[in-house]
This record gives structure tokens, C-alpha cells and sequence, in this order.
């Protein structure tokens, strides 16, 4: 935790409230996001309870599944899910804009730029919690792979049409949202932390109401007080006020509530079917009925605060005005939405289960790029974030108090002119470092000549000063100007191009070779029964 | 402790002939040397090096860093002046050392082709990956191994044919500024280490291992040997009367300078503050540091080693402080800039790697902590801490460290399919802590 972090959540802590850790909005919000709070079941992994999803606040669609243990009725669950998503997606896909891709030709080897459809806007999910980003994620692993009976007569078990689809869907947002910076999939709880330092630790900050609680208290409370009510608070029943966010749900709910509801329906469940008569099966179909309503019910009321939540949550964050670069980002998440459309369209396979070697380092090298990208845009959108860096010694502020003309030697001198600034930072300055300034939203590089005094720093300014004998006008600072220069670069260098995955070198084991049919549950030594 | 029969030379040598073997002839593609702190690796590539570039075969030399690139080309150029090498460098200004122009036999360019025929080229990783050939390389070195990531060798694996690896198991993992969890078990995990990667795929290569470590005094090679390589031991090269470390100016008896004193008699010393909760940059931490090399630097040392019959002053570039932290290692730069010490290094231990002092004085990576996370318990961060020196470290540390670790088991979850690294940055702390409680001088002004 840096020390600006140390004291905003100090300060919170002595305020009551939640202290801003960013002046602007840093990440992208969609005019229409999808708000997808899903629920889980207990001791069953990947098993839906339900979820409640939609775009419109006031009339999200309720999905239950009455017996989540039971495979056709999770089917119809994500058959269901399917239908809301897949069209919300569809939606953006058919829109499109031209645009330009610089891609290597295969024949000469060289980079040009080649026409491409960009879709104008992209689909933007948010789940409440980091757990629900999971959650995402093992949804899509476990449709991906799911055969239609249109696409394979003989599957056993053939999943309704759609839901592969679905499953690739899931499986290419939970796969960006790991990027840094990315915003197609949001999880709430980590959108507001990065905005606001509440006086809780990180874990406590996991706890969407525990975090609202602390950024925007109820009057006559203060941000400690409603938090721990919002993790403990329960009525006469024994139930939480503030049920947890999911997807996981509190054990007194699943004990008391759940249990005996999903038990009631079975048994309504095994006495339709055992009904002999048209008219006994009349009662008992109603008497189904009413059990699944009475799942139905429990499952909203445990979703409905958290989406209610979910959209305050969005309310507070809108009303931060949007970082400068952060339309930058979101075009290459619309890139990212294109491309996986693309590929859908052309009919490749789902995601492999496992990335191969070459595609692993790709995608390693493409977060710690974004993850470069993203500290340094936030820090030059946000004086606040700035001010962090500041902080630890990565950047340095102040006032420009002199400017001596000088010039490079050689046959053609440039201009290298040097700047002294007046700083109360203390910037660690190795002999010669390189420092970066924005110039007009360019990076303008200098060179650190040394140190006239306390905080009096001489830099020599190296570029983006035109080809002339003289600097172009405003492109080199005067004296009075307030400045502020980076430890860090402001643009990441693009990495090495890796082999195709057909010339996985030797070291890595060779080419993968076609993917080989896995069995669902192979036999291994360790399997005893 | 050195046994009569034991001849560290003869050793080192007979390990040296066995690796050369297999380098030049032996029929896998790949061969692996683990090498403790100080055991002549880089006098092992140099050597392999000139004799596959004897034998004719084009050689590429893949080290981690522009320094250690540069290091090498001077080490090459000083053992056989006649040899044309090759420095491949970056298109940034001041991509390489200067001194490399005053070298006839080296051309330096930022163009592969440009080099293309020489026998040796020599260039960092990061700089080979976007080298792009049509007829491979005989033979490669890879220098660092362990500190290089995966994914940085599969960038460059398909310019080489065969190649050996040398590298120190035993310092800091490389690392991954994002998390990389969703890959940890793969056999090729890119943010895991190249030899990682390369044993997992080809377990048969053949593996060596430099028993000999040069550079720690018989003080510390047997600790640093237990603590950090408890399964592949090596030995000191000499033994203990062979260093010495002596001052001119006598203890006035406050705590920097009886724990120097008591580092240069035994080779280790802890200075011990009292125990507290301090932020990183601790202020009396920081200053005691700073104390203890102002007084080194003060007291007149002069060191006595096997190199040579006559002492050696112990001066500013001869002593390095290491710390756990960049603003640690500013702290310290500032509080010795007070004191008016200059060119003393003072850096954090991912740049302390491959680095040799005669007195090193450390600030403890745990000192004053509340807690202890993966960083700091990193068992390479230790070692690399506690082997940079020829005749001594000093360790600046807050009481109730011991505590600490107990209070703080490690918590790392558990990933299937990886490779437990033995041992855990737990047991390394506590072993090397036991063993400076026995050199425990308490701070006093």
C-alpha cells in the first residue's frame, strides 16, 4: 500500500468517510451496461441458484433454478441466461465503424495498414463483486465446451442451442478482464476501491455494502458504523439486512430459507408425479407451482439489494467526469469485442481449455504492457494519482525558474536546452536519468543534468522541439511555468514478435500439434475407487 | 572446516573439464549449470565461450542486462585480445559502455546483420528476440538462466540450435508486475524461469553444478550453503585464515563499531536495534546503516586476502549496502550523503545480483515489519543479500524478527502442478537468523 493510500485511508478513518483516491472516472461506463448479480449454490460448484439480469434498473429479469442440483433445470437456467445476454450482445455487434489496423503482410514481411470494421460501441457487463468475475469464468468453462444437438446428433447430453455460444462469450470477457485498464467486464466492488479509500482493509473493501457504506453513508451515521452494520446487521429472523453481494450466500439463509424451500419443492416435485388422476395432478402441479415461487422469491430477495446496490454504485461513479485516456482504452476493449466477434463468425472452435505456450507469453506480455500503460495514463489524467507518485519519488513537480539555451555537439547542433525547476518533491534521480513531461499529450523526453541545491533540479531537454536550429515556439518551457516531469515513460514499447505456436521452439516443447479429444474424467494413478 | 584432501581447485577444475565436455561434445541440445554466489560462472562462459569459438562454431551470447552484456565483452576482449566479438545493442542513446570503443576486435552494432560472421555476438535477451534469422546459431550461451522469465527464452530459442545455461538457482525468481496464477502448473508457465521451463520439457539434459564459491570467505559459504542450497551444497575456496579484515583506528565502543569488530573477527554481525513497528523507511534503521559505513570508511580497513600478500584499503567502492526496497536504498543514499560518504552502492537485491564487495551491510528485509508477505520472505532476496561479500556482512535489523516468522507462516496458496521450491523463504530466514544471533551486538551510540 503506498503511503497516499496509508494516509487517504487514515484520513477516512478519522472523517467517518470515504476519502476520494482519484479525482476522475478511470475506468470506461457504457450508457447501457448489463448488471448480471448471480447466486451459487452451496457445496456444488458451478451450480446456479439464480441471478438477477438486465440493462434497465427498475425491471431486471428474475432467473431461478428451483433445484439447482437438478442438470436440466441448470440447462434451462443458461438457456434462459442466454437469451438476455446474447441479444444485448448482438445488439453491438451489427454496428459498425471503418477503421484502420496495422497488421504484418504475409508477404513482404512488412507492417501495413489494412481496412477494418470496428464495432462503434461494445457490450459492458458488471457483477458486483470480484468473486462474481470468477464466477463469469466458470460459467463460460462450463459451456464452452457443450454440444448442441444441431451440432452433434449424438451427444448424450445435448446442451440447448445457444448456450456454447454463451460460453465462449463468458469465457472471452472473464479473459479480459484480466487485462489491466479493461472495461467490459467490471467488478464493482474493485471499480469503487479504486476510487475511494474507505477506512476498512482491502478484504473488508471485497463487501459491496461494507464499501457503499463507507462512500456514501446514510445520514446520521458514520462510514465504520454503517459498514458494520451492513456485515452484521440481521432481523428477528436471523437473516442478514445486507445479504452478501454473491455469489455465494450467507449459511444462515441457505440453512433456514433455502433448504427447506428447495425440500418442499421436491416433494411437491415427487408427488405430481406420482399423481394418479387428472385432478390430483391439477393440485399438485399448483402446489409445484407455488414451491417454485417460493424459490423464486427467496432468490430475489437476496439479489434485489445488491442490485440496487450495483446501480447506486454505478450513480457514484458516473458522477465523476471520465479520465482523458480512458476512451483510448476503451477502443482497444472494442477491439478486443471485434475480434472475438470475428472469430465467433468464422467459426472457430471455443477457447482451448489451456493456453498453449505461445499464446500464454502473448498474453502475459499484453497485461504487463497495459498494466505500464494503465499506471502511467492514470497518474497523467489524475493530479491526485500524480500525486502518489510524486509521493514515492517517481515524479516531480514545480516551478520552472530559469531556461539556458544549449545546443548539441556536432555538425548540426539541435537545441538541448536546460531547465531549472523548483521542486518540494524528492525524486529518486539516478546520474543522468531519463524524465518525461507532456507535451500536448505527447511525451517529451529529458535528461536529469544534476542538482543546484535543496529541491533546485537542472534537466536538458532532448526532443519534440522541432527540426530547427531553435526550439519551435511552446515547446520548451519558460520561465514561471509550472511543470511536472515522470520517473516513468508515458508509452509502452511494443515487445518482441513471439514464433506461431507452430514454431514452439524446443525448449518449450515443440509445436502443440492438433488439439487431442480429452476425456471428460481420465482414469490417473491416483484414482483408487 | 576444510578437510586435508579437499582441493577446491582441483574440484572446480574437474567440474569445469566435465561441463566443457558436454558443451563441445556432447549429443543433447541443451546443458545446465547451477552455480553458487561466486563460483565463477562468468569465468565458465568466458572460458566456453573462447573454446567454441575455437572450435569454429558460431556462438551467440544471451545474457540478462546491458551491464552483464558489457562485462562479458570486456572479460572476452582481456582473455584473448585477438578475438573479433560482437556487441549487438539497442538503438537508444548510451546502450552500452563506452569502453567497448577503445577495443579494436569489438564491433558494435544495433543491426544484426551488421554482425553477421563474427564468431561471437554478444546482446541482451530482450534485444535478441527481435533479431530475426534464416540460418540459426550453432551454439548459444545463456548467461542468468535462472533469472530469465520463460517467455523471454521462447522469444529467442529459435535463433540457436544448442546451448548452454548457466545461472544461480538459489537468487531472486524472476517476476511479473501482473498476476500470472492462471497459467501457475503449466510445464511452459511464461512468468516461471527459463530453466524451469527448459528441464520440464527436457528433464534429460545433462545438469552441472560449480562446487567451489571464490568469492565467500570459509565464514560464510557454510552457512549460505545450508540455508539457501541445502541439497546441492558447495564450499568455500579458501579457508580461514586466508582473509582477513583489519582497522587502523581502534573501537571507541559504541555499537557500529563493535559490530564491525565482531564481522571483521567472525565475518557476520547483527546490529540490533530495539524492536518496533516502523515504516519502511525506518529512520534509525536507516541511520545506523549509514553509521556503520561511515565508520568503516573511517576507521581505516584494510583487507588481506589470498590475492595478494600486502592489505588493501578498504575504500568506498570495495563496501555496498543492500536493501529490500528502492526508497530503502534512497533513504540510505541520503542519510551516507549527510554523513559525507560518496560512491558507497547502495541498491536493492534485484540489483545487487551478480555483484562483488568485500564488506556488505544490510538493511534486513524484515526489520521493523508488521507482517511478512511473499516479497519479503523471498528466499533469493535473502541470499542474495547475505552472499555479496569477500570478508563480511553486517545485517541491521530490529529486534523481534524471529517472532515475526512465527507469527506469520507462509500463507501462499497452493498450486497444483508446480514445483515446491526447496527451501521456503521461512526456514532460510530462520536459519540465517539463528546463525547471526551468535554475532548479536545491541545499538548503542
Amino acid at each position: 500500500m503506498s503511503l497516499i493510500t496509508t494516509l487517504a485511508r487514515l484520513e477516512a478513518v478519522g472523517s467517518g468517510r470515504a476519502q476520494p483516491a482519484a479525482t476522475v472516472r478511470h475506468r470506461h461506463l457504457s450508457d447501457r451496461p448489463l448488471v448480471f448479480v448471480p447466486l451459487t449454490t452451496a457445496g456444488e460448484t458451478g451450480a446456479p441458484l439464480g441471478a438477477l439480469v438486465g440493462t434497465d434498473r427498475d425491471a431486471p429479469r428474475l432467473l431461478a433454478v428451483p433445484q439447482p442440483r437438478d442438470r436440466d433445470l441448470r440447462f434451462a437456467f443458461l438457456a434462459d441466461l442466454a437469451d438476455i445476454v446474447l441479444p444485448y450482445v448482438d445488439a453491438y455487434a451489427a454496428s459498425v465503424e471503418a477503421a484502420e489496423r496495422t497488421e504484418t503482410d504475409p508477404e513482404t514481411g512488412k507492417r501495413v495498414k489494412v481496412e477494418a470494421e470496428l464495432c462503434a460501441d461494445a457490450p459492458q457487463l458488471i457483477v458486483p463483486s470480484r468473486a462474481g468475475l470468477d464466477f463469469v469464468r466458470l460459467l463460460g468453462r462450463s459451456m464452452r465446451f457443450r454440444r448442441t444437438a444441431e451440432q452433434d446428433p449424438d451427444a448424450p447430453y445435448p446442451a440447448p442451442p445457444r448456450v456454447p455460444l454463451l460460453g465462449r462469450w463468458l469465457t472471452h470477457y472473464g479473459e479480459r478482464s484480466r487485462v489491466p485498464g479493461s472495461s467490459l467486464l467490471l467488478a464493482l466492488t474493485e471499480v469503487l476501491s479504486r476510487h475511494w479509500a474507505t477506512g476498512q482493509s482491502g478484504l473488508e473493501d471485497q463487501h459491496l455494502g461494507a464499501l457503499l457504506a463507507w462512500i456514501d453513508p446514510p445520514d446520521g451515521l458514520t462510514g465504520a458504523e454503517a459498514a458494520r452494520r451492513a456485515e452484521l446487521e440481521r432481523d428477528p429472523a436471523g437473516q442478514l439486512l445486507c445479504p452478501p453481494a454473491g455469489p455465494a450466500t450467507d449459511p444462515a439463509f441457505d440453512n433456514k430459507l433455502l433448504a427447506p424451500a428447495i425440500e418442499r419443492y421436491d416433494r411437491a416435485r415427487t408427488a405430481l408425479a406420482a399423481a394418479e388422476d387428472p385432478l390430483e395432478a391439477d393440485d399438485r402441479l399448483a402446489a409445484l407451482t407455488a414451491a417454485e415461487r417460493d424459490v423464486r422469491d427467496l432468490v430475489a430477495s437476496r439479489t434485489r439489494p445488491t442490485w440496487d446496490a450495483v446501480w447506486r454504485g454505478l450513480d457514484l461513479l458516473r458522477a465523476l467526469p471520465a479520465g482523458a485516456q480512458v476512451e483510448g482504452r476503451w477502443t482497444r476493449d472494442r477491439w478486443s469485442f471485434t475480434g472475438h466477434r470475428d472469430r465467433v463468425l468464422a467459426g472457430e472452435p471455443p477457447q482451448p481449455r489451456r493456453d498453449d505456450a505461445v499464446t500464454a507469453a502473448n498474453k502475459l506480455a499484453t497485461r504487463e504492457r497495459e498494466q505500464g500503460r494503465l499506471e502511467a495514463q492514470e497518474a497523467l489524467d489524475d493530479p491526485l494519482v500524480m500525486a502518489g507518485r510524486r509521493l514515492t519519488g517517481e515524479a516531480f513537480a514545480g516551478e520552472v525558474t530559469d531556461v539556458v539555451p544549449a545546443y548539441s555537439e556536432g555538425k548540426r547542433p539541435s537545441p538541448r536546452p536546460l531547465v531549472t525547476v523548483r521542486t518540494d518533491d524528492r525524486p529518486h534521480l539516478a546520474e543522468r536519468a531519463k524524465v518525461y513531461r507532456s507535451l500536448n499529450g505527447r511525451p517529451q523526453s529529458a535528461e536529469y543534468v544534476g542538482c543546484e541545491g535543496d529541491g533546485v533540479l537542472v534537466v536538458r531537454i532532448l526532443d519534440k522541439m522541432g527540426r530547427g536550429k531553435e526550439p519551435e515556439p511552446g515547446s520548451v518551457p519558460e520561465k514561471g511555468d509550472r511543470v511536472c516531469f515522470t520517473l516513468f515513460e508515458h508509452e509502452q514499447r511494443g515487445g518482441a514478435k513471439l514464433p506461431d505456436p507452430e514454431e514452439t521452439p524446443w525448449t518449450h516443447g515443440g509445436p502443440p500439434g492438433e488439439p487431442a479429444p480429452e476425456a471428460p474424467d481420465t482414469v490417473t494413478e491416483e484414482d483408487v475407487l | 572446516m576444510t578437510t586435508v584432501d579437499f582441493d577446491p581447485g582441483a574440484a572446480a577444475g574437474r567440474a569445469t573439464d566435465a561441463i566443457l565436455h558436454d558443451t563441445l561434445h556432447g549429443t543433447e541440445r541443451g546443458v545446465v549449470v547451477d552455480s553458487p554466489p561466486g563460483a565463477g560462472k562468468s569465468t565458465l562462459v568466458v572460458r566456453a565461450a573462447l573454446e567454441l569459438a575455437d572450435a569454429g562454431r558460431p556462438l551467440m551470447v544471451v545474457a540478462q542486462t546491458n551491464a552483464q552484456v558489457d562485462d562479458l565483452v570486456l572479460r572476452l576482449a582481456e582473455k584473448n585480445p585477438e578475438l573479433p566479438v560482437g556487441r549487438l545493442h539497442s538503438s537508444d542513446a548510451d546502450a552500452y559502455n563506452k569502453a567497448l570503443d577503445d577495443l579494436p576486435q569489438v564491433r558494435t552494432s544495433a543491426k544484426a546483420a551488421d554482425l553477421s560472421g563474427l564468431p561471437v555476438v554478444l546482446s541482451t535477451a530482450a534485444k535478441w528476440a527481435h533479431v530475426k534469422v534464416d540460418e540459426p546459431w550453432r551454439h548459444a550461451i545463456v548467461d542468468e538462466a535462472y533469472q530469465m522469465r520463460s517467455d523471454s527464452l521462447l522469444a529467442v530459442a529459435g535463433l540457436f540450435e544448442r546451448a548452454l545455461f548457466v545461472g544461480d538457482p538459489g537468487q531472486l525468481d524472476p517476476f511479473a508486475i501482473v498476476g500470472s496464477e492462471q497459467w501457475a502448473g503449466l510445464s511452459y508457465d511464461p512468468s516461471a524461469s527459463a530453466v524451469t521451463t527448459l528441464l520440464a520439457h527436457n528433464p534429460d539434459l545433462p545438469q552441472h553444478r560449480l562446487p567451489v564459491s571464490w568469492r565467500l570467505p570459509a565464514s560464510a559459504a557454510p552457512l549460505v550453503s545450508n540455508a539457501f542450497y541445502p541439497y546441492t551444497p558447495f564450499r568455500s575456496g579458501t579457508s580461514h585464515g586466508d582473509r582477513r579484515l583489519g582497522f587502523a583506528v581502534p573501537s571507541d565502543g559504541s555499537g557500529p563499531d563493535r559490530v564491525i569488530d565482531e564481522a571483521a573477527e567472525s565475518g557476520w554481525g547483527l546490529l540490533e536495534l530495539p524492536a518496533r513497528h516502523t515504516p519502511r523507511t525506518d529512520p534509525e534503521a536507516v541511520r545506523a546503516v549509514a553509521t556503520v559505513v561511515r565508520r568503516l570508511l573511517d576507521r581505516g580497513g584494510a583487507a588481506t586476502s589470498e590475492r595478494s600478500s600486502a592489505p588493501t584499503p578498504l575504500t568506498a567502492d570495495r563496501v555496498a549496502v543492500g536493501t529490500a526496497h528502492r526508497d530503502q536504498a534512497a533513504a540510505v543514499r541520503a542519510a551516507l550523503a549527510e554523513l559525507g560518504v560518496r560512491d558507497v552502492t547502495v541498491d536493492t537485491a534485484n540489483r545487487l545480483q551478480g555483484r562483488e564487495y568485500d564488506v556488505t551491510v544490510v538493511l534486513h528485509p524484515l526489520s521493523g515489519r508488521p507482517d511478512a508477505t511473499a516479497f519479503h520472505l523471498e528466499t533469493g532476496r535473502l541470499c542474495v543479500l547475505a552472499s555479496r561479500h569477500r570478508h563480511a556482512c553486517i545485517v541491521v535489523c530490529r529486534a523481534g524478527v524471529t517472532d515475526l516468522l512465527d507469527d506469520y507462516p507462509s500463507t501462499e496458496p497452493v498450486q497444483l502442478g508446480t514445483l515446491v521450491k526447496f527451501p521456503d523463504g521461512w526456514e532460510a530466514n530462520h536459519a540465517v537468523l539463528a546463525h547471526l544471533a551468535e554475532h548479536r551486538i545491541p545499538w548503542s551510540p
